[in-house]
């Protein structure tokens, strides 16, 4: 059996991938879907987020964004959350998958002139985006400000709701018997060289396990942003008989449909999950479970509300320098994120923060002031060093990664599983390299 | 190249190094390698200075002294505040202080940065104020006790250059304390004029961290810092508005 460690876009997409093949699989975290994936805004842009630094992410952003269309019809199939011979169903009404392009435009001459730089730039690598004049912009999106200069369009972006893949992928693993554990994992078994499994920490007196994460400094980081999904009594670690239990486990209610889940009691009322392969796909904590060079990297991020959709596409945008952006979905909700901050596991959502964002959201789009704030959250972003996720084996047998995503998890999920379940053609095989946990020198 | 010389510690490298722009921490680690810096600054109001795998530890696996700046204050009471957290979190007793008067144009507020470098100064920092290039606030600041003065040579991220060489003279000049040019630099020509016109180092951020090529530009950031304070101390010829043959015309 293969236990995935972290319910977030990433290790959900995992154990639903191998669950479709018939894997056994478990999925472990204490609150599934409300970690880095609850904030995320889930834009599928590779080409409006370039850099010069970053081609290879934007390699591997492309073959994620190819597989997007696919992966999404088939989990809303999976899901069963499609609405049954509805034409308006599908991808776009599960995921609410829309693929309308980014525009990313200037506010002022100095950030005209940087845009400008950054399309001779893409340009050079054949993206396709195309170069609008100010009016050409308001055209598109008649709410942007009269005084945004230019923008580019990249019309092959797409964007999706994060919070209803994370449903869809739980609602998949539900149909298909994969118990989801509601526990925080408190360290790997690590037995002959090898990884055997998973410790269970006990739930925490009060339920509000936020997080698996490791012991050390930031050992309880503020459950702030995943409270919603605190485990109730019961849940977690379930002793003796482990997935079992009716309480830690989400699933059919045919648990045993599963087949080759084992857990066996352990010291201090502590339970074990056994496995084949553990995935580490936990994120901004996976270094708590294994030496893998992640840490945390705070990103806030708002949720407004309108009666109608204000905007028709992602916008992105760069006021006086700093950038911003705006997804809207379709029930009228529209993201403005996200700051960028190294602070731990620190989730506070801060004045300052919120402030930046609506500040320069409003100078792209003035009607913003006139939405309802639905939801104010801060993440954890997993960054890595090189801001490439890491995907593969670990040099320990019987461990594997899926972690490290930072900004790129919803975007990177259908690509991650490729890579992880050998799925990657051949002519791919360099996507693999990009992310093999083997560049850094980790000792796990 | 003569070591530069700031409260008493020795620094090989005249180029001080920012983090901010940097688009991973992995391109940030190849740059200040690659610039040679031995001090860097770090903004401390977005960072967590116990955290795991932060800029921080880039710099303390190469060895490079830290110096946290104020940056995001626009008071002297939170310059001061942000200061002694540093002081307590880095273990250091240095600070670049950064008193903004605007965010859109981010030039330093003069009367709240001289008010809060009195006050850092009787607390027992090392303290290197961020400023415009005013040669009197200048010798106020070093008579204040300040280790250096930090004059600007065009706002934050511009890339503008030097805009008033002049005005940079006057306060090299007149300072007994190092002068550093902070701010401004586009390119590596203008880290030679700064070190020509005779100041004492050169910090930049933007200009390496948002290049295209960043370790790049580091390099030739370090190359031109060399090459100017080695042609300040060459003493370089007088101006002349016709020529002068190198070769004598007559035995």
């Amino acid at each position: 059996m293969d236990v995935i460690v972290g319910g977030g876009v990433v290790g959900l997409s995992v154990a639903w991938r191998l669950a479709r093949q018939g894997r056994p699989v478990t999925v472990v975290d204490p609150a599934p879907g409300r970690g880095a994936s609850y904030a995320a805004a889930g834009m599928l842009a590779p080409v409006s987020e370039v850099t010069y630094t970053e081609t290879p992410l934007l390699r591997l952003g492309v073959a994620a964004l190819r597989r997007w269309p696919s992966f999404a019809a088939e989990l809303a199939a999976d899901s069963g959350l499609d609405p049954g011979g509805d034409p308006g169903g599908g991808p776009a009404r599960t995921l609410d998958l829309r693929s309308d392009g980014t525009l990313d435009v200037a506010y002022g001459a100095d950030d005209l002139a940087a845009l400008d730089e950054l399309a001779a730039y893409m340009d050079k690598l054949g993206l396709p985006v195309e170069r609008l004049t100010g009016r050409e912009c308001r055209r598109l999106e008649p709410m942007l400000a009269p005084s945004v200069r230019g923008g580019l369009l990249a019309a092959d972006d797409a964007w999706v709701d994060p919070r209803r893949v994370t449903a869809a992928l739980l609602a998949a693993l539900e149909r298909r018997g994969v118990p989801v554990v509601r526990a925080r994992v408190s360290e790997l078994l690590r037995e002959g060289g090898r990884v055997a499994g998973v410790r269970l920490a006990p739930p925490s007196p009060g339920g509000r396990d936020a997080s698996p994460s490791p012991g050390g400094r930031d050992a309880s980081p503020s459950p702030g942003g995943r409270a919603g999904g605190a485990p109730g009594p019961g849940s977690g670690a379930t002793g003796s008989g482990g997935v079992h239990g009716s309480g830690g486990v989400e699933s059919s209610g045919d648990v045993e449909s599963s087949g080759g889940v084992e857990s066996s009691g352990g010291v201090g009322g502590l339970s074990e999950l056994r496995a084949e392969r553990v995935v580490l796909a936990a994120g901004a904590w996976s270094s708590g479970l294994a030496e893998v060079p992640v840490r945390p990297v705070k990103g806030q991020i708002m949720r407004l509300r309108s009666p109608r959709p204000l905007l028709t596409r992602c916008v992105r945008g760069t006021v006086h320098g700093s950038s911003v952006y705006l997804v809207p979905r379709g029930d009228g909700e529209l993201v403005v994120g996200a700051t960028q901050e190294e602070m731990g596991f620190d989730t506070k959502v801060t004045a300052g923060g919120l402030y930046e964002l609506l500040r320069d959201a409003r100078e792209l789009v003035p009607g913003v002031t006139e939405l309802e704030v639905a939801d104010v959250v801060a993440g954890l972003r997993p960054g890595t060093p090189d801001n490439l996720p890491l995907i593969g084996p670990a040099a320990t047998p019987g461990l594997a990664y899926a972690t490290g995503h930072h900004r790129g998890g919803v975007l990177l999920a259908p690509v991650t599983t490729a890579i992880l379940l050998g799925e990657l053609p051949g002519e791919e095989s360099e996507l693999a390299a990009l992310c093999a946990p083997g560049r850094f020198q980790e000792i796990s | 190249m003569d070591d530069l010389i700031i409260a008493g510690e020795k620094f090989s490298s005249r180029l001080i190094m920012g983090t901010g722009g940097a688009p991973s921490l992995e391109v940030l680690d190849q740059a200040l390698v690659a610039s040679g810096t031995e001090l860097t600054t770090v903004a401390m109001r977005r960072l967590d200075p116990g955290a795991r795998g932060s800029v921080l530890d880039v710099l303390r696996e190469r060895g490079i002294k830290v110096l946290p700046n104020t940056a995001g204050c626009f008071t002297a009471g939170e310059a001061v505040l942000t200061a002694r957290l540093a002081r307590e979190a880095l273990d250091t007793n240095w600070v670049k202080l950064e008193v903004i008067a605007d965010e859109r144009t981010l030039l330093p507020d003069p009367i709240e940065t001289f008010d809060a470098a009195e006050r850092l100064v009787a607390d027992g920092f090392v303290v290197l104020p961020y400023i415009g290039d005013d040669p009197a606030l200048a010798r106020r600041l070093e008579q204040a006790g300040c280790a250096a003065v930090m004059p600007l040579g065009a706002p934050i991220g511009s890339g503008l250059g030097i805009r008033n060489p002049h005005n940079i003279e006057l306060i090299v000049e007149a300072a007994s304390v190092p002068v550093i040019l902070d701010a401004g630099i586009g390119t590596a020509s203008d880290a030679a004029l700064a070190m020509e016109l005779g100041c004492d180092a050169v910090l930049l951020a933007t200009a390496v961290t948002r290049a295209q090529r960043p370790d790049l530009m580091a390099s030739a950031m370090r190359q031109a810092v060399t090459a100017g304070r080695l042609a300040r101390q060459a003493g370089r010829i007088p101006r002349r508005r016709y020529a002068e043959a190198s070769s004598p015309m007559t035995p």
